[in-house]
This record gives C-alpha cells, structure tokens and sequence, in this order.
C-alpha cells in the first residue's frame, strides 16, 4: 500500500508493524511527530503496546532497558540535546546486550539553539556499542526501522537509526507500507535468551571485577562483528521480500570512477543528481553511499575504494580539533591498502546546523578535488562557509 | 512488642541469603531482609547504585534470591517503570517491582526519575533506605543529612549547614496511594507497612531509616538501639499518607531529648550544646507541623 507521508511518520508505521510492546519517549523537535503518530496508535489500539510518557530523555532510555530487560520488545525515538543526555545510559543499553531500538532524527547540538540537521548528534555516541544505520529517504526509514528491531534481536544489541532533520523527518514521500503478513513473517515475536524472571532469579549488571570486564567486552566486539553480517543476510531478506535493497554500502556509478564521493543520509539523494551530471559530460565521478556506521564496514569499504585515484568525503559533522568523523574513519580504513592502490582523500565539512547543500555545493568539492594537486591540503576543507 | 510477635509477624520465607557484604550491624541489610521476606519471591529489584549495589555481591554471585537489575544512579522510578510496562504487556500484573534505591539515589541525583514515576502512579513500590549520606562512596553528605553532621565532603569544622530534605511532603504532594516511613528498629511496623504497600496498586513508596554504624560513627550493636531513639525523639516519626491526604502516625513518639542520641554518634562529636539546642529547636518546630498534617489529614 502505498502512502505519502513524511520520515517521522515512516519511522512510527514501521514501528507499528515490528509490534514493538513498550514504548518510552519524551519530546524534542524535530522528532516530536514519530512519538504524536504512536500516541495515537496505541490509543487508539492499533498498537496494543504500552506507552510510557517520561519526563526526560534520560528516563525514556532507563524505561526502555527496563522493559527490554523483561524481554519486551522496545522502541524510543529522539534528537539532539536529547540523545546527548541519554548518552550514559547508551553504554548500559548496550553493555546490558538489550536490543532496543531508537530513531535519531538528527540535529544539530546547541549552543546556539539550532533544531536543523547534522550528524554531531548520533557520531557523538560512535562508542556507546550502539549499530548505527543512515537513512536516504521516507522509503529507507520505514523499511530500516523494522530491519533494525530483527537486527538487535539477532545480535543482544541496541539499534538506532538514523534521519535527517526536516529533510525526512518533516518531507513527504510516498512509501509503500508492506503488508502486516509480510513484516510478520520477516520479523517474529521477540524470544528473549535472557530476561527477569522470578521463576528463574538471576542478577544483571552486578559489580564485575578486572578478572572478567575485559571479557564481557570482548562478548560486545564479537556480537558487533557479527552484526555487519546478520545486516547484510537479513537486507538481502527484506530486498527479496520486498524489491527493496538498503545495504551497508551503495555504490552508485563507482565502477570505473576516478573519483567516488562518499556521502551518507541525504545529501547523497543530492550527490546522485552531481554524479549523473559529471557522468552525462564524459567525467568517471561515482558515489558510495554509506549506511552502516556501526560496526564500520571496513572490508566492504576498503574494496569500493581501493585502485580509485581520488576519494572525497562529505562531512556533515566535525570532530573539532580533528576533522569530518566519516573522513576519519575512511582514512583509517584505508591505511591497510597498498599505496599503490590507496586512493587519496579530501574530507570537506559541510551542512552544519541544517545549512543547505546544494548541487553546486557539491559541484564544487567535485571540482576541488578533481583539480587538486599534490596531498591535500588540510584534513578538514570546510565549504559553503562565509569567510 | 515481644521478641515472639515480632517473628511471629516477619515471614520466614528467607529470600536474603549468607554471604553478602554489608558491613557489620548495617541497617540497610536488616531493611532489605525485612522487606524482601514479606514480599516473597514474586519480586524483581531495580537497584540504582547504592551500598547495594555491593552488599548483594560481585558477578557471578548474588545474595538475592528474586531477580535483581543493577542500573545507573539516577534510574531508579524509570527502570521499574519499564520492568512494569513489559510485565502488563506479558499478562504478569503479580510480580512487584520494587526500586530499591539509597538516599543519595532518592533525595538527590534519582529524584528526577521517582517524581516521573509517582506522577505517573507508575504500579511500583519504591523504596529508599536513608542511611543519610553517599556512605557507599566514603560519606559524603546528601541532601538527606542532618543539620550538624559531620561527613567527608562537611568536615567538622564546617559541617552539613542545611536540614534534611521533606522527602515524604515531596512524595505526598504528588498524591502516590501509599507512602510511608518506616525504621529497622521496628520491623513489626516496618512489615505491616510492606504488606499495605503489597496490597496497593499504583505507586508506593517506603522511607526506611537505616542506622549506619561507620557513617554515623558508632558501636555496630547500637543500630537498633539508635533507630529507636531516632523515633522517640521525633527525629524520624513513623507514619503513613494515604493518597497524600490522610497522615497518619503509626507508633507512639514519647519526644525524648535529642541530646543522647546525637551524642552517642561521632559524626555530632563536634556539636556544643548550643548546637544540639538548635536541633531540638528544629525538630520541635518540624514535629508542630507535622501534627499539624495528621489533625488536618485525620
């Protein structure tokens, strides 16, 4: 059935069909509509889940380890300012092995208060142990969000998804709604392995002394590990299910190129439109779209990219004191390619606090990084910026 | 009330098994031991960090014999509440969850989240042992530490400047079903009151005096003994609100003189008599509101 309606929206249908069974959020813009459009389904019944309406962010996320702890499936959705005060309990999501689900509708950190789009939010939680899946459009949103609760469940690890401010959250698209028969058959009841259960006590979370944290951490690296590919079995699922393919890497025109831009959420909508333009005059531009940002695709990465002479990486966040956090991690992903065949790589920060990329934005860093000659100049090439 | 009755009334059932950690003469383990019992095994326990969080014991062993969630200090009210969403949503309206917090995780960093919960009338039962102070981390001072007292982070020579926080007006003002204090050294009261918490719906809440002999700086044998003068001097009166309305005091406060039970604790060694004088001043004028909420709430 196909639908208009905007990302936030998305993100509640698609939760509605995984039957998430509680669900905890507190408001923020621009996320406010996801947890409005689930109100009104439980109330109304259409979702025979339990609500909890908390008084923060930080309760939202210890409501959801509680109930997930229990072995409800459990769903939260939040922002910014928000998401940076859940951070602490991030860490105990996902060192408790509770495969939770968030949407992250990204925006940008104050101060100054700004409820625009950029990636500072999510890539500041890189280390929390949470998957980490980018969004391109409404249709990518619906179909990730019930992805993610059959990944979390797969692995014991929380999820959060992740689309942009007012690009997705607040734009309509059509978006084919599949079938209950369909998601129901793609993603079964949650089987916890482990839950609070007083017919079987056992403690959770205890003091653990230096002769076994090390371990438990290693247990979280490997479900990590498996995770990129439990993501690509239950992708290739899903896209035989549905025609629908979302992988943790799109190359897109990147064959032959020369150049690949390497984008993520959606400036790569826009990015497509540049590369087609480059193509129709005669130029090897291509693009890698880039998903999954946790756990790092770095083989898959390192084979796109490797032999291709020019790589530039479109960064809509900074690490300040360092550079774009996308580039970052591509560059360190490459260090293992022969030199030979490692590309070389200009990392641009754009689109901070929702500033417009546009097609000849990106144009521009197309036109920079063919040009260029020798190394890069700097680790950060910011652009769009009045200076 | 004899040794007899008192066992009497306390179920056997023993859910607080050897080997836990508390330090010698804790009042937070008879606390526990006293309420776990009556509860029974249909029990999970949010426990937010406190001296609990060791007292049950380090991986792979616990104490406890009902499931236990250990979680981040201020989690307490909201990880209970999701415990309870996933329980409804799975049929199991039986099973308490009990949020089982100290005061530094009620009083001060954890208060947050219990306001969240009761205004919700979450169906929980929340319980904060006040050994008044953060004694898990070294006795720092909470804001549910006596005027006067001495602690790691109030030395004596500038000690706690402020009174003690009105944790049950806070509770009662959010009109919760059933709220109470509670003491170790008075375990009848204390499990007649777990039993009319087990027997409400909604949020419950406990305040548990627990005498702490290397926080408050006195011989391990004298909790029950400091617990008692506790409630006699009408520092901490035992009572019960209903629906935040109906106060109601639960054993007799004959109104001893303060000065021997601060006295018989170092961290008041500092105080002169002017000092106590003002403590008393204090609770006589506390005790003439109080009275006042029972009258009016009788």
């Amino acid at each position: 059935m196909k639908k208009v309606m905007v990302g936030n929206h998305a993100v509640s249908w698609g939760v509605k069909l995984a039957r998430a069974e509680v669900i905890s959020a507190y408001p923020i813009t621009p996320q406010t509509q996801i947890v409005e459009e689930l109100s009104e389904m439980v109330a109304g019944g259409d979702l025979p889940a339990r609500f909890i309406k908390v008084e923060s962010e930080h309760s939202a996320m210890a409501a959801c380890i509680g109930a997930s702890a229990t072995g409800a499936r459990t769903f939260t959705a939040t922002s910014s300012q928000g998401l940076a005060l859940m951070h602490e309990l991030l860490h105990w999501a996902a060192g408790g092995r509770l495969p939770v689900v968030m949407a992250d509708v990204n925006r940008a950190l104050a101060p100054g208060w700004n409820i625009w789009t950029d990636q500072n939010d999510s890539l500041a939680q890189r280390d929390t142990g949470w998957i980490q899946l980018y969004c391109e459009n409404n249709q990518e949103v619906l179909d990730t969000t019930i992805l993610a609760f059959r990944l979390a469940e797969e692995v014991d690890l929380p999820v959060m998804l992740v689309l942009d401010a007012f690009y997705l959250s607040h734009t309509s698209e059509p978006v084919d709604v599949p079938d209950t028969e369909l998601v129901d058959a793609f993603l079964p009841p949650r089987v916890a392995r482990h839950r609070l259960d007083t017919a079987d006590p056992h403690s959770y979370g205890a003091l653990v002394k230096p002769d076994a944290y090390m371990e438990m951490r290693l247990h979280q690296q490997q479900a990590m590990s498996a995770a990129g590919e439990a993501h690509e079995r239950f992708a290739r699922d899903w896209s035989a299910r549905t025609g629908r393919a979302w992988p943790a890497l799109e190359a897109y025109r990147a064959d032959d190129a020369e150049l690949v831009l390497v984008t993520s959420g959606t400036i790569t909508s826009t990015a497509r439109e540049v590369v087609d333009g480059w193509r129709a005059r005669g130029e090897r531009v291509g693009l890698v779209k880039v998903k999954m940002f946790r756990p790092f695709p770095t083989a898959a990465l390192r084979a796109m990219l490797r032999g291709k002479r020019r790589v530039a990486v479109l960064d809509r966040n900074i690490s300040p004191g360092h550079g774009g956090i996308f580039a970052e991690e591509i560059r360190s992903a490459l260090y293992d390619v022969p030199l030979d065949d490692r590309p070389a790589l200009w990392g641009f920060i754009l689109g901070l606090g929702g500033r417009d990329v546009t097609p000849e934005t990106i144009d521009e860093i197309v036109v920079r990084t063919r040009e260029a000659e020798g190394a890069p100049e700097r680790e950060d090439i910011w652009v769009g910026v009045k200076v | 009330m004899s040794q007899i009755m008192i066992r009497d009334r306390v179920p056997a059932n023993e859910l607080l098994h050897p080997g836990h950690l508390a330090c010698p003469g804790c009042g937070g383990a008879i606390a526990m031991k006293l309420v776990l019992n009556t509860l029974g095994p249909k029990t999970i326990i949010v426990m937010p960090a406190c001296c609990w969080t060791v007292i049950a014991g380090p991986w792979p062993q616990s104490s406890l014999g009902v499931p236990v969630y250990h979680t981040a200090f201020e989690t307490g009210g909201a990880v209970a509440s999701g415990i309870r969403a996933a329980l409804d949503v799975q049929g199991d309206t039986e099973t308490t969850v009990m949020a089982w917090a100290g005061d530094g995780g009620t009083f001060d960093i954890g208060l947050q989240a219990l306001s969240g919960a009761a205004e919700r009338n979450e169906d929980i039962l929340y319980v904060c042992y006040d050994n008044e102070a953060y004694m898990n981390t070294g006795i720092q001072r909470s804001s549910a530490t006596p005027w006067g007292a001495w602690t790691t982070t109030t030395p004596a020579v500038q000690p706690q400047g402020t009174i003690k926080k009105d944790i049950m007006a806070i509770m009662a003002a959010h009109r919760v079903p059933y709220a109470a204090t509670a003491c170790v050294s008075y375990p009848a009261d204390l499990v007649e009151k777990v039993k009319r918490a087990h027997g409400t719906r909604g949020t419950r809440f406990l305040h548990i005096l627990s005498p702490c002999p290397p926080g408050w700086k006195y011989p391990d044998e004298q909790t029950v003994e400091l617990g008692r003068a506790a409630v006699r001097t009408r520092i901490f009166p035992l009572l019960e609100v209903e629906n935040g309305a109906r106060w109601r005091f639960t054993v007799d406060h004959p109104g001893h003189d303060v000065g021997a039970y601060v006295r018989a604790q170092g961290r008041f060694r500092h105080l002169d008599e002017s000092a106590i004088a003002h403590i008393q001043e204090d609770v006589d004028a506390r005790w003439e509101v109080l009275m006042k909420r029972v009258v009016h709430g009788t």
